[in-house]
């Protein structure tokens, strides 16, 4: 498989029913990139990551993970190939009934023959770079929404993960904490090579971390390819500017 | 440095290059796939006069798991005032280390889960529910308030809610309650042909069936059926909307919940499961006579006609009434355990499970007391 792209989406419709969210998107995110999917509120992007991460299957088209066909693989391969995802979903997800730490600690001990004092120091480690050290034997009810997300962050982290996606990271936190986390983001694509599919629309937190992204429009129900966000500023398609912009220009 | 050394495995030496210092030598493949060694082992060896820990590093590849092995390493050191000099580490790992200690870690007091025997956690359990008793008195009095701005016509009913509860209620518990309600009967028959056959008098099962079913049982098993089906239902689906704040939603927009969510599901309650109870007790007169007319040997119009001489108009009321109060106390049970529920799918299941305990023993309890009271009153 060396040198086919990590994701590659080829014509991807997805829809509920009859009801079309998104039609025709393609792309393809390269190796340690990190790739960012913008729009506004219900234009289909958690329908899209739904699609990317063995949720929804699309009405129409593909999805590669390293030139392999994600929906068209037998069960094992699939399996296989899920695993090498780690995702973050936009409210956090966190299992109710497992603490942070068990929560965290879960996927490793499924998946590892690692002694229980390493897991348990792996998660306390994953939690401390979200900022949430200490809070290993809290339950998620007992975080506010913006601990709960970074706590999903790490649960996403659990397994160093080839390809992380990660359903609106900034959105509910504070500006600096924000920032801490698009630091982390960066520092995972640097030491680990780390493929990142960023769902966002803060603007601050996509010019920072961007290197190339897509536009989904919600009113021709398609995507508008953006390259990399800052040109996309200066240079691109109207429609994006105006949302950049937050309808300035 | 080794290159001729499996590039697949971990390697790791220690050396003492002065009797200060201990030096840690990782090389290979540290990563979560592998079976790393305990990082105690390594910790337990630096005792003594070691006061500095140096690595050096010829990896392949690493990971969280090269990450949390040096974490447990550098926390044991510091715990230690042994110095530990990390310039030998790869620079992504020193930068990631340096992050996870940029916030520093929270000391919360009295965390961490307590052990208890099994005595103190049934005491706890019992002392709660006596705890809960303002709670629910609380509650029923924020009903009562309702009822009277209803009444009043300050709020309107929720008629959709209401219809939709009815129909829930309603014709879809109604195979059930046939089911159990013609077991009953049965039962009933046959407890009393035995007991009556000594003296003779078997034909008085009609009257034993027809008053025992529309009188207490249809009622009581109604009432049981419905706190499985339903109080259960109202709890699970009020704590799920507390755990989406959609209580909460409410209760900031100054809209009771009480109101809107809990009076329909009580009306509807108190308006079905009395009509459920005349069911059910003809379904058990139904049982009796197929069993005494097939089994017993009672003729069909023999067992009608005591049937029907047995059955004052009294004996209506009192199981409508009986059903009505069930009804309210399902209702009551399972809106309370709801709108009391926690934050997590747990508390959830944990308020449907109470919403039935509460119910059955809220009906056994009105149960009692309206016997006596009927019987006091003579009726
Ligand atoms: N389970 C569902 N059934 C039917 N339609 C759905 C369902 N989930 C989402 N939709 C519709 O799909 C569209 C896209 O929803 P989606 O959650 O993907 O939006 P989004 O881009 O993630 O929005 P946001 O920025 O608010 O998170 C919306 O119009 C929504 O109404
Ligand atoms: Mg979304």
């Amino acid at each position: 498989m060396e040198g086919a792209v990590p994701i590659e989406v080829r014509n991807l419709t997805m829809a509920y029913g009859e009801y079309v969210v998104q039609h025709d998107i393609s792309f393809t995110v390269n190796r340690g990139e990190i790739f960012v999917i913008m729009g506004g509120n219900g234009c289909g992007k958690s329908t899209l990551m739904r699609s990317l991460i063995g949720l929804q299957r699309p009405a129409k088209g593909t999805v590669l993970y390293d030139g392999e066909d994600f929906w068209n693989v037998d069960e094992t391969e699939h399996q296989r190939l899920k695993r090498r995802l780690g995702v973050m979903f936009q409210g956090g997800a966190m299992w109710s009934s497992l603490t942070l730490a068990e929560n965290v600690a879960l996927p490793l001990g499924e998946y590892t023959g690692l002694s229980s004092h390493l897991i348990d120091e792996i998660v306390s480690f994953k939690l401390a770079l979200v900022g949430l050290a200490g809070f290993e034997d809290f339950y998620p009810a007992e975080l506010s929404g913006g601990m709960r997300k970074r706590a999903g962050l790490a649960r996403a982290m659990a397994l160093d993960p080839d390809i992380l996606i990660i359903d609106e990271p900034s959105s509910g936190l504070d500006p600096l904490t924000a920032r801490h986390l698009d630091e982390l983001i960066l520092e995972l694509r640097q030491n680990f090579g780390t493929t990142i599919v960023v769902i966002s629309h803060e603007l601050a937190s996509i010019l920072s971390i961007c290197d190339d992204s897509v536009f989904l429009d919600a009113q021709t129900r398609t995507m508008i390819p953006t390259g990399n966000p800052k040109q996309a500023l200066q240079s691109g398609d109207p429609r994006v500017r105006h949302f950049l912009t937050r309808g300035e220009a | 440095m080794p290159t001729d050394t499996d590039a697949t495995a971990w390697r790791l030496t220690t050396s003492q290059p002065d009797p200060s210092t201990m030096e840690i030598a990782f090389s290979g493949r540290w990563c979560l796939d592998q079976q790393l060694p305990t990082p105690d082992d390594l910790a337990s060896g630096l005792s003594g006069d070691i006061s500095r820990l140096t690595f050096t590093t010829d990896l392949t590849a690493w990971d969280s798991a090269f990450l949390a092995y040096l974490s447990v390493m550098i926390k044991f050191c510091a715990g230690r005032g042994i110095e530990v000099e990390q310039e030998a580490l790869p620079e992504g790992v020193r930068h990631l280390l340096a992050m996870a200690a940029a916030v520093p870690e929270q000391k919360i007091a009295g965390r961490g889960r307590e052990h208890r025997g099994f005595l103190y956690r049934a005491g706890i359990a019992s002392v709660e529910f006596f705890r809960g008793a303002p709670e629910m008195l609380r509650f029923l009095g924020e009903i009562i308030f309702s009822f009277g701005h209803l009444l009043t016509g300050r709020i309107h009913l929720r008629w959709r809610d209401l219809w939709w509860e009815v129909e829930e209620v309603g014709p879809r518990a109604l195979l059930i309650v046939s089911v159990i309600s013609f077991l009953v009967g049965l039962i009933l028959a046959y407890l009393g042909a035995d007991q009556l056959r000594m003296v003779g008098a078997q034909i008085f099962i009609a009257d034993l069936v027809a008053i025992g079913m529309v009188r207490e049982i249809g009622a009581l098993m109604t009432g049981i059926i419905i706190a499985g089906r339903t109080g259960s239902a109202f709890a699970a689906k009020l704590g799920t909307m507390q755990v989406n704040e959609e209580i909460d939603a409410f209760k900031t927009l100054g809209i009771s919940p009480i109101d809107f969510l809990v009076l329909p599901r009580i009306i509807a309650l108190m308006l079905m499961v009395p009509l459920l109870t005349l069911y059910s007790g003809f379904v058990g007169m139904l049982a009796g006579l197929l069993i005494s007319t097939t089994i017993f040997d009672i003729g069909l119009f023999e067992y009608y006609n005591e049937t029907i001489s047995a059955l004052e108009l009294k004996h209506f009321a009192v199981g409508l009434i009986k059903g009505s109060v069930y009804g309210a106390m399902v209702a009551y049970s399972g809106c309370l355990r709801g709108m009391q529920c926690g934050r997590s799918a747990e508390a959830v299941g944990e308020a449907a499970t109470s919403a039935v305990v509460t119910s059955i023993l809220l009906i056994t309890i009105s149960a009692s007391i309206l016997t006596i009271l009927f019987y006091q009153l003579g009726i």
